[in-house]
């Protein structure tokens, strides 16, 4: 099993399109797909159009007084689950200070699923928090979507800092630009120069279209409902790199 | 598992299944005009492929909360069923399936609950050898594996046949909830049955013609729950099954298959299947026993004929041995000189079974003596297993000509007519339970009497008597077992059981030892036999005699125990009149 994060600083950046499609292209693959919206907002349970709420809150699943197994629900899609979100998560970093060794908490939740699911994906909200601070130590993968700004790639040094100073257990990062307007010069020269200096950035970018944006009408992955469109394109591409930088085992019917 | 497995998710079970649609069956063709004079008929398509009739979709009320949304139709799968013709497997709570798709062919396992044992791929997709075996087939033509291992020890000898065959076309359904979240997925399975195998039991003429038509039936509407949803799901199924023309499926598609087809499950038993009550005249009991035991003869001839396994002739010869004995013990009681007119041709009858299934019993015990050889390699033995083959399939033509003789026609048809006119004519007295009282203490004053005879000097020939005496009262309690409390016969054929197994071994291995000498001549005199065979032909003999010496020392300590008062005591009570 690997757990793939998608971690932003920063809001509006693409995290959510890029974990629902991540989920999405994966379990098309055979993978079996766990997604944990862990965003309060529950944008990503809206997506899949399943209610954002968890019986108990946050509170019980991080304390562990309610299985994560009856919070898990079917989306639309062949191996696909959400464990959806909830209004309490905006707490979690509260309950997370009351636990035992709370950076590492998320990862001892997430082992017994290991038997079950191929592939976890954490779709985190924009914030430094101990709740962040938990993902990054649980996840093998960071997707890092960036806005092609001088900014934007500093954000990225200051996690790459924080995360060398993890003793043990270090996720790997996967950087890679969003929302590229290619009518932008700046966007266009940072998009194409930086993915040469630095190794953690993908070679693929992940354009501003419209059609991204209307997943929130059609309530889908665009990969599901535009499978052909220059969007899903993208994201597919970007899912075969994420895979390989995981470095994934094939999936059951891939083999 | 169930038929619509195929789409459930990972952690979810199907709820129980709801049936839509009303049954149907094919249009009749319209009635065929002669074509006009000199006029030339039409081309005829060398192949008509008629598109089933798609099923009118579920529709739910508006206020419901749910929609259906209607998903791909899927490819036809050729369902059949198999079980050997006993029914072991339906009777061990299994069932076994062959399904076929376009290019792939599984043999599929189940338990009662639909829970998958095994599972075996015949043909797959971009593999040219298709393992699919020819049915009806023994075990050992099914691939090694699982599957073969976990099916051997419940049909042993006996072949697996189709008992059932249909078409299902599937067809999908998303249930969405108020958000258009899909919460469960609808599968439904229209299955038309095509007949597979004729009953055991003859059936009325007009049944039969019904049988043997295709049967679409009403589709099987199988809910999966998406995981989360269960509680929604669950509603949405009470919704369906609430709807008109909705019925509870309930009962698995094999025994909805069989029953389209005309058969239930089990409706072949080797038992005798009669309810006698005490009062009834002893003609018309006698008369409803031989029926069954001719029903049971008739069922096994085809498979006999046939050849599918040892194991219908082996029945065949039982329901005539049984109506011999009852013939001979009972026959009084028919009208005229039946008892006197039938009693040579059923000896006719057993005589010409008897030499294939004495080569049968030989061959089957082949491999366990093979197996016990201690100075010759098994190897040795492969000329004398050729040429019990040889000699098996010679004695096979003989009784396949033997059955279908005019002969054993006439036999079936005017054994059948005497005894309809039996039960027509039967006086009231003596009444079944007085018959069974006097025949059984007869059959058991008679095996007690040669039992005692018998001294360590005795000819082997007293011991197979006393077999056949001992198979007499058997076949006795048997027939009459319904006349008593249940158990009280069954109590008595166990006690009579281990004194049969010891006389059979003894009879079984004299004979075998007699046939290895005759065996040996004949290859002899044909010079066709290595020495390495005879030698090891001399070890099985040797062994054979050693068999036949143990069940004689055993038989003195079974016999007294048999005799013994404790023994007798569980036969007291069928050597008196039941009453009812």
């Amino acid at each position: 099993m690997k757990i793939f994060a998608t971690y932003n600083i920063k809001g509006g950046v693409g995290k959510t399109s890029t974990a629902v499609n991540m989920g999405y292209l994966a379990a098309r693959d055979g993978y079996r797909v766990l997604l944990w919206d862990l965003d309060p907002q529950g944008a990503a349970s809206y997506l899949f159009r399943i209610r954002p709420r968890v019986k108990g809150g946050g509170k019980a699943l991080i304390k562990g007084t309610r299985p994560m197994d009856d919070a898990i629900k079917g989306t639309d899609f062949d191996h696909l689950d959400l464990l959806p979100a909830d209004f309490t998560y905006r707490n979690l970093d509260l309950v997370l200070d009351s636990a035992k060794k709370p950076a590492r908490r998320l990862a001892s939740l997430l082992a017994p699923l290991r038997a079950e699911y191929d592939v976890i994906i954490l779709d985190c909200p924009p914030s430094i928090s101990l709740l962040s601070e938990s993902v990054l130590h649980a996840a093998d993968l960071l997707l890092v979507p960036l806005i092609p700004t001088t900014l934007s790639v500093r954000t990225l040094d200051q996690l790459t800092d924080f995360i060398s100073d993890f003793s043990g257990h270090r996720p790997k990062i996967l950087a890679f630009f969003s929302m590229i307007d290619r009518r932008k010069r700046l966007h266009q020269e940072i998009a194409r120069d930086l993915p040469r200096e630095r190794p953690e950035f993908a070679a693929t970018v992940i354009p501003a279209l419209s059609v991204i944006e209307r997943m929130s009408v059609e309530r889908a992955p665009v990969t599901a409902f535009s499978p052909r469109s220059q969007a899903a394109r993208a994201y597919t591409e970007l899912w075969q790199e994420a895979k390989e930088r995981a470095g994934l085992s094939p999936a059951p019917a891939e083999s | 598992m169930p038929d619509t497995a195929a789409v459930r998710q990972p952690g979810a079970a199907p709820l129980a299944g709801v049936t839509a649609w009303p049954a149907r069956r094919p249009a009749s063709p319209a009635p065929r005009r002669r074509a006009a004079p000199r006029r030339r008929a039409p081309a005829r398509p060398r192949v008509q492929r008629v598109p089933p009739p798609e099923p009118p979709g579920l529709s739910l009320p508006g206020d419901s909360g749910f929609t259906l949304q209607a998903g791909p139709r899927r490819a036809a799968l050729r369902r059949t069923w198999l079980d050997t013709f006993d029914w072991r497997l339906y009777r061990a709570g299994l069932t076994l399936e062959q399904v076929t798709g376009r290019g792939t062919a599984e043999l599929r396992l189940t338990g009662r609950d639909g829970t998958l044992l095994a599972a075996e791929q015949l043909r797959a997709p971009g593999r040219r050898a298709s393992q699919t075996p020819r049915w009806p087939a023994l075990i050992a033509a099914l691939p090694p594996g699982l599957l073969a291992d976990e099916l051997a020890p419940v049909i042993g000898v006996r072949a697996l046949l189709p008992v059932a065959r249909a078409t299902s076309v599937l067809r999908e359904q998303r249930a969405l909830n108020a958000d258009d979240k899909t919460i469960a997925r609808v599968t439904a399975d229209e299955m038309t049955v095509t007949p597979a195998a004729p009953p055991a039991r003859p059936a009325p003429p007009a049944a039969a013609a019904e049988a043997a038509a295709p049967v679409t039936l009403p589709a099987r509407l199988t809910v999966i729950p998406v995981r989360g949803y269960q509680a929604q799901a669950a509603r949405l199924e009470s919704l369906l099954a609430g709807l008109p023309g909705v019925l509870p499926a309930g009962r698995p598609a094999l025994e909805a298959a069989l029953a389209a087809a005309g058969r239930r499950a089990g409706d072949y038993t080797g038992r005798i299947d009669v309810e006698l009550t005490p009062g009834m005249p002893a003609a018309a009991a006698i008369a409803a026993v031989m029926a069954a035991l001719l029903d049971t003869l008739e069922a096994n001839v085809p498979g006999t004929m046939r050849d599918v396994d040892t194991e219908f002739l082996h029945d065949l010869r039982v329901a005539v041995r049984r109506t011999r004995t009852a013939l001979k013990l009972t026959g009084q009681v028919l009208p005229g000189g039946a008892r006197g007119e039938f009693r040579p041709e059923f000896k006719w009858l057993g005589d010409l079974t008897t030499p294939t299934r004495d080569l049968d019993v030989y061959l089957l015990g082949l491999p366990g003596m093979t197996a016990g050889l201690v100075g010759a390699e098994p190897g040795d033995l492969e000329p004398f297993g050729e040429q019990l083959a040889r000699q098996r399939a010679r004695a096979q033509r003989d009784l396949v000509r033997g059955l279908r003789s005019a002969r054993f026609q006439r036999l079936r048809r005017d054994w059948r007519t005497a005894l309809t006119q039996a039960t027509a004519a039967a006086r009231r007295k003596p009444t079944a339970a007085r018959l069974a009282a006097g025949a059984i203490a007869d059959a058991h004053q008679r095996v007690l009497a040669d039992g005692m005879a018998i001294t360590p000097a005795s000819p082997a020939t007293s011991l197979h008597e006393l077999r056949k005496r001992c198979k007499e009262l058997r076949y006795l309690l048997e027939i009459f077992a319904s006349l008593h409390p249940p158990g009280t016969a069954w109590r008595a054929v166990k006690e009579l059981k281990s004194l049969q197994d010891c006389l059979g071994e003894f009879q079984d291995t004299d004979v075998q030892r007699a046939e290895l000498r005759a065996f040996a001549t004949t290859m002899m005199a044909q010079r066709q036999v290595p020495a390495t065979t005879l030698l090891a032909m001399g070890e099985i003999a040797a062994g054979l005699a050693r068999r036949q010496r143990q069940a004689r020392t055993q038989f003195d300590a079974l016999f007294r125990d048999f005799a013994a008062p404790a023994g007798q005591a569980r036969f007291q009570p069928l050597t008196r009149p039941a009453t009812g």
